[in-house]
């Protein structure tokens, strides 16, 4: 270790005023920060001292998230093999499939998005910040598996520039960047990113065996459940006519967003981030009592002839489509949210209400996680505002009687 | 039913200022604090609420085409004059809410300052006459129509304004402080609203 030590401690000067790298000091302080702790203190007024600095914070997040990311990698493959009738392939070759197509996305998503966080950096003499890594990792986990590479560094790139760096980086933004990425995608390029046969691999890539499964639609779970021909059928019944049984749901052996399929590897992150007290109890608790209240309404209005999403149980929306991610990494994400403990159940409840409500009443989107939470996002601010508003009020009135 | 959609679409699905971006500048200039926003927020809702039914009501009884019938003019269209009879109306009903708030509450009145007269042209309020004119809505229609898009207008601008006071804290480049970071937040939020954008009622 002292090795590395004297290593950054010689190459310092380069990098510091003055020195012939100067420009570059955001990166020498990104990779040396990564080695080592920072020495540096503060030296006047009252500080918290607590080891869970930012750094340590969003590698948590990181960790949350591996089991989302090693079952997409191999829920990826699977289902582009599904897709071509082979229903039962080696956990092998699903391996190598869905590392072939996910990996590719990744890796474009931290290179682009990378590419103009270290720009701005430099730039405007910032940090560079492990915010960032998350989002990088966030962003293509909420992408289907068959999008294109160009579309994927177009979305992390307006993500990055305006969704975060001009507001000034980390921790200044309204929207979360990832979010606001995947919004710009599907706004601009639907056709990628919504409808059937973007969900799986199947047919595309060098691993492809070619064959199509006569009838096969790709469909989502949530567009099963809005099939306008299915009109008063159950949920259940729908689901099953697409072939879809709550157990898959559950594990996530399903098309979908690459990362969103499995509530169960995704609850496994979200037992990390609450028992390291990273993510909010109140906003994820208050995302699921919204979603039950809403779907529980929409359960006991539905008509003989509604849509099977409108008689879905909460258990069916709590698996289905991205709930879990969602309400466990963006929902939470501690910039863009309410940050009063008032204000993050209401936050987080109005955004479970209206994740069920785009889902069910907007024929336009099957899916509603997503622009829920962006719209929660732009009131997250008001919400804080008048939490603390209302405690001043109370306060100043408790004193003057 | 129908006047409760027509509410929920002027409030949510086509708001006049996040879905139309109608009455765009005192939305700018007056979102920086909640307090203030709040204040011109229910000035606006307030004016709207009085100026649609009062404009459908010129319009369903002397301007449109044949209106005038019960006068025994018939085939008589006026319909040319809309605009200028609109906008005499909204800036006599923009004079009456600064009289009220010059009375009532001064520190909103001196807050607001020149955006209140402004009103008077703020493209929301006459884009409401028009539009009610445009979708044929009845008396009942136009007052819910009315009161809901300056609902809508509130909630838009408080909104912002909530962001902005936020953005204090924020390190925004030099060349985008000011009316930059706000046309990009404007853009951001619209993005936010277009969750309800395929909701038919």
């Amino acid at each position: 270790m002292s090795k590395l030590e004297a290593f950054f401690h010689k190459h310092e000067p380069t990098f510091k005023d003055g020195g012939k790298l100067e420009w570059a000091y955001p990166l020498f302080e990104l990779v040396e920060t990564f080695m080592l702790t920072p020495s540096t203190r503060t030296t006047s007024g009252a500080h918290v001292r607590d080891p869970m600095d930012l750094k340590r914070m969003m590698t948590m997040v990181i960790y949350a998230l591996v089991p989302a990311i090693l079952f997409a990698w191999y829920n990826v493959g699977l289902q582009g093999y599904r897709g071509e009738g082979v229903m039962d392939p080696s956990a092998w070759d699903a391996i190598v499939r869905g590392g072939w197509h996910m990996l590719p996305i990744i890796i474009t998503s931290y290179a682009a998005g990378g590419l103009a966080e270290m720009i701005f950096a430099v730039v405007r003499k910032h940090e560079i910040n492990e915010g960032f890594l998350v989002t990088g990792i966030l962003y293509p986990l909420t992408l289907p598996p068959s999008i294109p590479l160009w579309m994927v560094a177009m979305g992390i790139f307006f993500g990055v520039i305006i969704g975060k760096e001009v507001f000034g980086g980390v921790g200044m933004n309204i929207l979360n960047p990832a979010l606001t990425a995947r919004a710009f995608v599907f706004f601009t390029y639907p056709t990628a990113i919504s409808g059937t046969g973007v969900w799986d691999v199947a047919g595309k890539g060098m691993f492809s065996s070619g064959g199509t499964v006569e009838g096969y639609t790709g469909a989502t779970p949530l567009l099963a459940v809005s099939d306008e021909a299915l009109r008063g059928s159950t949920a259940v019944e729908a689901l099953s006519q697409y072939g879809f049984e709550f157990n898959d749901l559950l594990m996530g052996l399903i098309p979908g967003s690459m990362g969103e399929t499995s509530a169960l590897a995704i609850a496994l992150g979200a037992a990390v981030l609450l028992i390291t007290g990273i993510g909010s109890w109140r906003i994820m608790s208050g995302v699921v009592i919204g979603m039950v209240a809403m779907s529980l309404t929409f359960n006991m209005v539905a008509g003989p002839e509604a849509l099977p999403s409108m008689t879905m149980s909460p258990l069916y929306h709590l698996v289905i489509g991205s709930f879990m991610f969602g309400t466990v990494f963006m929902a939470t994400d501690p910039v863009s949210a309410a940050s009063t403990t008032t204000g993050r159940w209401i936050y987080g409840i109005l955004i479970g209400l209206l994740i069920v409500i785009i889902r069910v009443a907007n024929p336009a989107y099957p899916e509603g996680v997503m622009l829920a939470i962006l719209f929660m996002n732009v009131f997250a601010p008001l919400i804080d505002h008048y939490v603390v508003e209302g405690k001043v009020k109370r306060r100043l009135a408790r004193h003057a009687a | 039913m129908e006047l409760l959609s027509i509410a929920v679409r002027s409030v949510f699905i086509e708001n006049i200022l996040l879905a139309n971006f109608l009455g765009m500048c005192s939305f700018l200039a007056v979102s920086k604090k909640v307090d203030t926003a709040l204040g011109l927020g229910a000035a606006v809702v307030f004016v709207l609420t009085i100026t649609a039914p009062v404009n459908w009501a010129l319009n369903h009884f002397v301007l449109r085409e044949g209106a005038l019938s019960w006068a025994g003019l018939e085939g008589v269209d006026l319909s040319f004059l809309a605009f200028i009879t609109f906008i005499a109306v909204i800036a006599a009903m923009v004079q009456l809410v600064e009289m009220v708030l010059d009375k009532f509450s001064p520190g909103l009145y001196n807050a607001l300052g020149i955006f209140l007269p402004l009103i008077a042209v703020n493209c929301a309020i006459l884009g409401t006459s028009l539009f009610l004119v445009e979708r044929e809505y009845n008396f009942s229609e136009s007052l819910v129509f009315g009161f809901s898009s300056g609902l809508g207008w509130a909630l838009a601008i408080v909104a912002m304004a909530a962001i902005r006071q936020k953005l204090a804290y924020s390190n925004v480049p030099a060349g985008l402080r000011g009316l930059g970071i706000t046309m990009l937040t404007t853009g951001l939020m619209a993005i936010a609203f277009l969750a309800f954008g395929g909701i038919k009622l």
